[in-house]
């Protein structure tokens, strides 16, 4: 199944959402009907939504192994955090 | 009581409710996760549209028999589902034919139906033909897909389609009833569905590789009479499981 049915990753932006998020992966035999099972399977048919499918050998991580030199140098710069300024109200979503 | 809006509603509330019944089959047996789930999820579809219809049928009738009533407490010859929608599931390939044989017809049929003077059938149809309009084109891939698969996947897809094919006859006869509904403006003559019927099932047919039947096989008298209460045998099997708890236990609250 694994060779005729890939894995699927898919995204998918809620309604009065502002990006595509991560829900879950699936088996399809292609992209046309990885979204349509996205859609029975992780939407429930909510309207006024965006489904992404990619295939999972499609997509590259991180190694877990440079989590230290990826990720460690941001947390001792605080000058590195712009938090110390105030939002103006209309500004929403930063 | 208006009887035949309550008949022309009880066929429309049957139909959805066997074949959503013989969908549910399926539950747990599909041939992958994912299509178990989307048969499931069109069950559950058509078993919504049936409660609409059905609900608006007992109201009609004004005897006191709301959904419940009219889904466990009636026996095969009051049923006025479709003939087609009780065929038994087969293999997956037959599901799909009759699947795509109905989905088809109920889509042209619900687009008509948007258009009804009675405003409850109007708004029933719109509801229900967003999820249609889902199950159609679902229904329509997949045949194309078995269809212009395996050989295997197009000798079975094409032997169910021969086979479903002679259940279609009846989609578009239309009876007394019919052509009250039709004279009232509450529906359309069913017989004009069949021009565009034929011209979607021809293009996926033709898509999918496969063969499409005569059309003169589909007329046989044999395979028609549900809509009046005349099923096959099929019928009495499907409600002896459905209906078997309500009867065991008349008036129970669940």
């Amino acid at each position: 199944m694994s060779k005729e049915w890939p894995l699927w990753e898919v995204f998918i932006r809620s309604q009065h959402g502002l990006a595509h998020k991560h829900v879950g992966s699936l088996h399809a035999s292609d992209a046309e009907m990885a979204i349509n099972h996205a859609r029975d399977v992780y939407t429930r048919r909510n309207e006024g939504l965006s489904i992404w499918v990619v295939r999972a050998a499609d997509i590259v991580a991180s190694s877990p192994a440079d989590k230290e030199p990826l990720f460690d140098p941001a947390s001792n710069k605080v000058y590195r955090h712009p938090t110390f300024f105030p939002m103006p109200d209309e500004i929403k979503h930063m | 009581m208006d009887k035949p809006f309550f008949e022309y509603l009880l066929r429309l509330g049957d139909t959805t409710l066997i074949l959503s019944q013989r969908l549910s089959e399926w539950c747990g047996h599909g041939p992958a996760l994912e299509e178990d789930l989307a048969l499931t999820n069109t069950a559950l579809d058509l078993l919504g549209q049936a409660r609409m219809w059905l609900t608006l049928a007992g109201e009609i009738e004004g005897a006191g028999r709301d959904e419940d009533a009219l889904a466990y407490l009636r026996h095969a010859h009051e049923f006025r589902n479709l003939i087609l929608v009780e065929r038994p599931n087969g293999h997956y390939g037959d599901t799909l034919a009759r699947q795509f044989f109905f989905d088809v017809w109920h889509y042209f049929l619900l687009q008509r139906l948007t258009q009804s003077t009675d405003e409850r059938v109007a708004a029933i149809a719109e509801k229900s033909l967003k999820e249609v309009t889902y199950h159609v084109r679902r229904s329509s891939d997949l045949v194309v897909r078995l269809g212009d698969g395996s050989e295997t996947s197009h000798a079975k897809m094409q032997e169910a389609i021969d086979d479903a094919w002679r259940y279609t006859g009846e989609l578009f006869v239309d009876d007394d009833v019919d052509h009250d509904m039709v004279e009232r403006g509450i529906s359309c003559e069913l017989g004009t569905l069949r021009g565009p019927w034929l011209a979607h099932v021809r293009e996926v047919l033709a898509e999918a590789t496969l063969t499409m039947p005569a059309e003169d096989d589909a007329g046989h008298p044999a395979y028609q009479g549900g809509r009046q209460g005349r099923h096959t045998e099929a019928l009495s099997y499907v409600l002896a499981e459905m209906q078997s708890l309500p009867r065991a236990h008349p008036g129970a609250v669940w």
